[in-house]
């Protein structure tokens, strides 16, 4: 087994050789490891798909590396109850492929839903474009089994509500594979929607579309999706994938709806109204999947497709409160002027949460002007109360802003729940909170292409 | 504050009421140099649920911690003090054409009351329960450390999420002390279907075979309830749907309306007698009713059907008829809590029935609360 495979997540700008790889195929497996491990106090790292994007299943060179991608069997699929139990390895699509033909799927949907785990998708509580109406992978984890730092096999949670006691559950989603290794999960069925409609709508400026998001949020409509990109985005997209959005736009945004026919068929035409009265020159609506399809190939291929117009990239993740949209875009535009870089900006514009892509070139010495562009993205949406990541996580990558966010008595508090799982610090160390540096450790960028996209097997959205 | 204020049966030594976060930390920091035990206490709508702690030297009112400290409207987030009382919020908030989606029925009840109880109504089918609406936390802890977790804004994944566990943990973790939630639009519209029912399982398949979607379904024990809050045309829309839908199956139907029928969302019992809340598989409510109607034929039942939460009333319940119910419970992965029983009485059973992972729930609680001096006793396995 050639352990470089696994040196990095869909970060690959942090590599590490892990020093020993488990493959393992059961709880037992992992029950197995973590004793051995625990016993002699060597770190471990839990590690799905690798499609995270914070470098949170960074292995270390002096611990070892659960691979959980085989522990993929859909355990038990209790539609009835509106439930599935999964092994964590299942890829999230393959759920609601499972369950397609129920009437059911299952929500969160990471745009790297064909590849990541729903393991992957628990430590990092993965969001998605859809997340604005049906929330994270937080709301939709009822019930988990997992094996403690210690080596003890524990379950929380269940097919049933509101299990008594303490949410572990909720607080063990999101927690990064820092309290525990998750080795089955209980997930949510959600019931499919009887319409969707999609509608691509293109402005002349950011400020427009931003106008046409708060004016959607306002009326009350409250959209499946609402995502945007800007000029410099669509670009790339063109270059990358052809979605053929109207020429010349500042700005699109693309708006899906879902749920019962006829509310879907009237918040549409409030959706259009509300756009042309913000003066969207073009309107598109989706008439079947396949023009949908072209409409979300343009912003599911966002990332990726910034490669074909720059050499050099960093996809950022932070959130802003949405009503500050226009104000941190231009105070972005201005950082990233004076610094002589651009900045590509795509987000999940309903809930504030950014994705700007800092374009640079590492062969002309533009690496650190596009670090600090980055950073001082990050800082801009502390200053306008957001958050330093809606969706990648902190894992390796971000632990260093998580003093700018919360103060050392936050984090203190922060390390009980830490020290209630994991006392003596083997479960994931040195991700989220800052700590000295780790092996191999560079500032959060890509160059070429990731391995990943050259095997085929993933695309980076 | 009155001093007939008890927590399940037992009085403080002495009551607090303080006005803010600075003083409710000196507060906690002269009860944690006195070592005494901390009670809290929101509108008291809830104070008699869990089990009756073990000591109460000082209970703490949130009171006079009342204010709603932020209303982004156009972010649809609200920051409040943990005793601002729900109905003060919804009255700020429906200004802006917006709700906390949140409705349990206890009057009263405050922000940081309903967090802390982890309290939920009907229309939990469609917007979930605290867990999923809380977005940020602030909190004292035992020592009188002020902690902060999650944000003011809704998508964010940055570090820990303390909110999750204190929504729910009944004081035992520390005093919640400010809250934020995300809001949700107030739908324009509301209809209501009525169908007599003694099935509300098949009549809620029925429902959502139309394509609707409710934001409640409650049954009364006779009677289905399911409504319908959206734009006007939708609404109707979806109601006569689902009239259809039903009329044809032969059930007896009524007039669809646009207010909820009295005591919608209430609890079965009555304040002297005994209320469970049994949870389970969602799709286990017809077997769930059968073995309550077995056990305990003269109980009332309501349940939030599709949420797979009962709750039961009756005049008296023998110890050993809960044990049973949680044996039958157990079948559809859930139990049974014992939310309301005689004071006396409460001290005598396990109000909460066995709770999965209660070893790592010691953990937490040692960690945050060491010398077992928040509501000792109060929550699962006598914590």
């Amino acid at each position: 087994m050639a352990l470089r495979t696994y040196e990095c997540d869909g970060l690959a700008s942090y590599r590490c050789t892990p020093g020993v790889v488990v493959l393992a195929k059961t709880t037992d497996d992992v029950a197995y490891v973590v004793s051995r491990c625990a016993e002699r106090g060597i770190p471990f790292v839990a590690r799905g798909s690798g499609t995270g994007l914070s470098g949170g299943a960074l292995p270390r060179e002096d611990g070892v590396l659960i691979v959980l991608s085989r522990m993929n069997r859909i355990v038990d699929l209790a539609v009835p109850d509106e439930r599935a139990v999964v092994g964590p390895g299942v890829i999230n699509a393959h759920l609601t492929t499972a369950v397609a033909s129920d009437g059911y799927y299952y929500a969160p949907d990471p745009s790297s839903q064909q590849i990541c785990s729903i393991g992957g998708n628990i430590a990092e509580n993965s969001g998605g474009a859809h997340c604005l109406k049906y929330g994270f992978t937080a709301h939709h984890v009822t019930g988990l089994q997992v094996v403690m730092p210690g080596g003890s096999v524990e379950r929380f949670g269940g097919l049933a509500p509101d299990p008594v006691g303490y949410d572990v559950v909720g607080a063990l989603v999101g927690s990064e594979g820092t309290l525990a290794v998750v080795t089955e999960a209980t997930v949510r069925l959600s019931r499919s929607p009887q319409a969707v409609q999609t509608l691509l709508a293109a402005f002349d400026s950011i400020e427009a579309a931003g106008a046409a998001v708060s004016a959607i949020i306002a009326a009350g409509v409250l959209p499946a999706a609402i995502e945007m990109m800007d000029a410099l985005a669509i670009e790339a997209a063109e270059a990358a994938v052809a979605p053929d959005y109207p020429a010349g736009a500042g700005a699109v945004l693309i708006v899906e709806l879902d749920g019962p026919t006829c509310e879907v068929e009237a918040n549409l035409a409030d959706v259009e109204r509300l756009c042309r009265q913000a003066r969207a020159y073009e309107i598109r609506v989706a008439s079947n999947d396949a023009e949908r399809a072209v409409i979300w190939k343009g912003r599911k291929s966002a990332f990726a497709a910034v490669g074909r117009i720059s050499p050099d990239y960093i996809v950022q993740d932070g959130v802003i409160p949405r009503t500050a949209l226009a104000q941190v875009l231009a105070a972005v535009e201005e950082v990233a002027t004076a610094a002589g870089v651009r900045v590509a900006n795509v987000f999940h514009a309903g809930d504030g949460n950014l994705h700007p892509l800092v374009l640079f070139d590492e062969s002309k010495g533009e690496t650190e002007r596009a670090e600090t562009v980055s950073n001082r993205i990050i800082d801009l949406c502390l200053e306008h109360g957001g958050s330093i990541t809606g969706e990648h996580g902190v894992g390796h990558d971000k632990k260093l802003h998580m003093g700018k966010m919360f103060n050392e008595i936050d984090l203190d508090v922060m390390q009980l729940v830490r020290c209630a799982f994991d006392p003596d610090g083997i479960c994931n160390p040195g991700k989220i909170f800052p700590t000295p540096r780790l092996c191999g450790e560079r500032p959060g960028r890509r160059s070429g292409v990731h391995p990943l996209q050259e095997a085929g097997v993933a695309d980076v959205f | 504050m009155s001093s007939d204020r008890t927590v399940a049966g037992v009085s403080p030594a002495r009551t607090a009421r303080p006005l803010n976060l600075a003083d409710l930390t000196n507060v906690m920091r002269a009860a944690a140099a006195a070592g005494e035990v901390v009670g809290v206490i929101g509108g008291g709508s809830k104070i008699n649920q869990g089990a009756a702690p073990t000591g109460l030297d000082v209970l703490i009112s949130t009171a006079s911690m009342n204010r709603i400290l932020e209303h982004a409207a156009g972010d649809l987030v609200i920051t409040v003090q943990a005793g601002a009382p729900l109905a003060d919020v919804q009255r700020h908030v429906a200004s802006a054409g917006q709700w906390l989606a949140l409705d349990p029925p206890e009057v009263g009840a405050t922000a940081g009351g309903i967090v802390a109880a982890a309290a939920s109504g009907p229309r939990r089918l469609r917007y979930g329960t605290p867990r999923d609406l809380l977005i940020g936390l602030t909190v004292v802890l035992v020592d009188g450390t002020v902690a902060k977790s999650g944000g003011k804004v809704v998508k964010n994944v940055a570090g820990y999420d303390l909110g999750k566990l204190f929504t729910g943990s009944f004081g035992t973790l520390g005093v919640i002390a400010e809250c934020t939630f995300r809001l949700h639009p107030l739908a324009p519209a509301r209809r209501v279907v009525t169908v007599a029912t003694d099935e509300p399982a098949v009549a809620a398949q029925r429902v959502y075979a139309s394509g609707a979607v409710p934001t409640a379904m409650e049954w009364d024990g006779a009677t289905m309830t399911a409504v319908f809050e959206s734009i006007e045309s939708a609404a109707t829309q979806q109601a006569a749907d689902v009239v259809a839908v039903l009329a044809s199956t032969g059930g007896e139907v009524g007039e669809v309306t646009d207010t909820v029928p009295a005591g919608f969302g209430a609890r079965p019992w009555r304040p002297s007698g005994y209320g469970l809340k049994l949870t389970h598989r969602i799709g286990a409510l017809t077997e769930v009713l059968a073995v309550v109607r077995d056990t305990l034929p003269e109980a009332e039942l309501r349940a939030h059907v599709g949420s797979g939460v009962t709750w039961l009333g009756a005049a008296y319940v023998e110890t050993e008829v809960i044990e049973v119910l949680r044996t039958a419970l157990a079948a559809y992965d859930g139990g049974v809590v014992v939310v309301e029983a005689p004071v006396e009485l409460k001290k005598q059973i396990d109000v909460w029935g066995p709770a999965r992972g209660i070893d790592v729930m010691r953990r937490i609680k040692d960690q945050f609360d060491p010398e077992h001096r928040m509501s000792p006793g109060r929550f699962v396995g006598g914590i």
